[in-house]
């Protein structure tokens, strides 16, 4: 495709300064992939995986390998479009759950993503889940003000669980189509804050079988290895369906989802690039690689 | 993962050269490169941590570690000691202006923990040093930004200083200086709103406030979380602003925090405060090395010198 071959290209600078395929060029390889925080063991990974097909296919300059690379990683990163996309329940309410530590994002992208299904023509309604931090009930009712839907709120230090199970109710009653839950930032080393996140979703499953629909792991693009652990904890806490990658906008690569992918197989199915509402994009595994190897 | 820090994977690279009773080139790469491959994974940037084993080779490798009785932990004492160093060394304090008010701004990314930092830095302050702090809402972006401070500031009852979202980040800096002096605040906090270093328009608008109101400190607020481009950060943080110091947050999560010692070595500014929770209570001074420890995730490695 026109992505892989700019992919390509990307990596011509390296290509120019190393003409064979050698260790040299592998190292600085890898230091491409590790300053973009894929993290050491999975940068060993693609390495050897790089070093494999360049044997196979018999490639001995990096002329050749160019293509490779964008391929290897790309594919890394996809398998196929329907795992990428959102599940939506066919006939009734979806629900969807966000997760995830401080500060990553959870609540602007719920905002993009309410205003994005509302254009779309689908009824939507926003759960404040997050009553503890200072101000979280406020910033949804404003992004739901922006997207034009509703939003169910208790008070702060309100039972986050108790202001889900209102939303689910209300949701069927009005003949909701989509239902967005909010909740509070948290820690995945924090046992009890990730119990009561274990609650929140045991509440919707129990209100609505087969809900949530997706439980969206929100990741910081700026976040490092910390981002692996992040998914493993979330993921066993509340069996998280996918990751969104935010914050894409600012020089930070995002470089652990190739780990996260690695290790746990969880997809990215949504990036957002900006504070705006509309800043939220498909994941999209050829621009994603492209990306890596920007300045 | 096979070893979880340093301090189990030099120890298994020093069995085998015990084994073999004699040091050899390949013994001493290996060494080095299990450094690396610590820091790397606790985030340190890739850079810093070339710069940072060239530094430490010639004395880690040096003949006197070889020839102790415990090597392996002599050299992780060596990388303690320099990761310390770097850090900074001792403890770097708060400072405090000569004539009253002492005007403190935050800035850094979005999310990084400004706004919470705001409010315990002003705790902090009045707890340790009996001030009187008024808080300065300048995020006119972020929705709900300022509704989040005032309730910091109901929560603490301390005075909330805002101009509504309309106004210029800059004028709400400026008059909240005036407020401040006219009540006798004897601290200033000028909450800004989180951006993107690369955001040119919204990097300028932070020299304008630096330029109206003249901070007696300027912190940079970074996530404990950020990975390798935490360098970038800081360096065009550093490079718009006089940044006297950084304050690191979340650290009561489970990262290693490598960031900290990549802000250090690009800005040269003292890493002052640690954020560990989200009360307003959770702040402490920053101490370098217990930042090394963990780092190289082994809280334990001093007492295990100690001991040796
Ligand atoms: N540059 C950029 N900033 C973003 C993006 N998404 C969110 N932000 C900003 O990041 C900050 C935190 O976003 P929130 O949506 O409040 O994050 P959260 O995960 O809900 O935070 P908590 O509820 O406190 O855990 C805000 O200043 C947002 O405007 C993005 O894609 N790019
Ligand atoms: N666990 C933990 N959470 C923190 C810490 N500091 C801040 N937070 C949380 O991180 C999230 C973001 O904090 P804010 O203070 O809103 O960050 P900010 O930098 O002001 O964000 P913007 O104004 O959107 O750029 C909130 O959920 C805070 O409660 C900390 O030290 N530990
Ligand atoms: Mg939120
Ligand atoms: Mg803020």
């Amino acid at each position: 495709t026109k992505t892989r071959n700019s992919v390509a290209s990307k990596v011509n600078n390296l290509v120019k300064r190393y003409r064979k395929v050698d260790e040299e060029f592998f190292e600085e390889l890898e230091d491409i992939l590790i300053g973009a925080d894929v993290g050491v063991t999975t940068v060993m990974d693609i390495v050897e995986r790089l070093k494999d097909e360049a044997r196979t296919r018999n490639i001995k300059d990096t002329e050749a390998l160019r293509e490779v690379i964008a391929e290897v990683l790309a594919d890394m990163l996809t398998k196929s479009e329907e795992e990428t996309s959102l599940k939506m329940n066919e006939n009734g309410l979806t629900v969807y759950l966000f997760v995830g530590v401080n500060g990553v994002g959870k609540t602007t992208t719920i905002g993009k993503l309410a205003n994005r299904f509302k254009n779309e023509g689908k009824k939507v309604l926003l759960a404040a889940g997050d009553t503890f931090r200072a101000g979280a009930i406020e910033q949804l009712e404003i992004w739901g003000e922006r997207a034009g839907v509703d939003v169910i709120k208790h008070q702060e230090g309100s039972d986050p669980a108790a202001v889900v199970f209102d939303a689910v109710a209300a949701a069927k009653s009005r003949g909701v189509d989509i239902l967005i839950c909010d909740t509070a930032g948290r820690l995945q080393n924090k046992v009890n804050l990730m119990k009561e996140l274990e609650k929140v979703k045991r509440v919707i499953s129990r209100e609505l079988p087969d809900a949530p629909h997706e439980v969206l792991l929100a990741l910081d693009a700026t976040t490092g290895q910390n981002a692996l652990s992040q998914a493993k904890t979330f993921g066993e806490a509340t069996d998280v369906t996918g990751i969104v990658l935010t914050k894409l906008d600012g020089t930070a690569k995002g470089g652990i989802v190739f780990a996260i992918r690695n290790e746990l197989d969880l997809p990215v199915k949504l990036v957002t690039l900006g504070e705006g509402i509309d800043d939220i994009q498909p994941f999209d595994a050829d621009a994603f690689v492209y990306g890596l190897f920007g300045d | 993962m096979a070893f979880e820090n340093l301090a189990d994977r030099l120890q298994a690279t020093f069995k085998k050269i015990r084994g073999k009773g004699k040091v050899s080139e390949a013994d001493v790469k290996e060494m080095t490169r299990e450094i690396r491959l610590a820091l790397l994974e606790a985030d340190v940037n890739f850079k810093v941590v070339k710069d940072f084993i060239n530094r430490v080779k010639e004395r880690a490798i040096g003949q006197e570690v070889l020839k102790s009785l415990t090597p392996g932990q002599q050299v992780i004492k060596v990388v303690q000691d320099e990761l310390t160093e770097l850090m900074g060394g001792e403890q770097s304090k708060i400072t405090l202006a000569s004539k009253p008010p002492t005007v403190i701004m935050l800035v850094g990314l979005q999310g990084a923990g400004k706004t919470t930092t705001t409010g315990k830095l002003a705790n902090y302050l009045r707890k340790q040093y009996n001030k009187n702090p008024l808080l300065v809402a300048a995020d006119v972006y972020r929705p709900a930004a300022i509704k989040q401070l005032q309730t910091l500031g109901k929560q603490l009852s301390m005075p909330v200083f805002s101009l509504g979202e309309q106004a210029n980040p800059v004028d709400i800096a400026k008059q909240g200086l005036e407020q401040a002096k006219a009540d006798h605040n004897d601290v200033v906090f000028i909450d800004t709103a989180g951006r993107l270093h690369i955001d040119e328009n919204m990097m300028e608008e932070l020299q304008n406030i630096e330029a109206a109101i003249k901070p007696d400190e300027i912190f940079l607020v970074v996530d404990a979380m950020t990975g390798q481009d935490a360098v970038n950060v800081a360096e065009n943080f550093s490079e718009r602003l006089d940044l006297t110091g950084v304050v690191l947050t979340k650290l009561d999560g489970d990262t290693r925090g490598g960031a900290a010692l990549s802000v250090k070595a690009v800005t040269g500014k003292p890493i002052k405060f640690a954020a560990t929770g989200e009360k307003l209570d959770a702040l402490e001074p920053f101490y370098p090395d217990r930042m090394a420890s963990r780092i190289l995730g082994m809280g334990d490695v001093l007492t295990l010198i100690e001991k040796a």
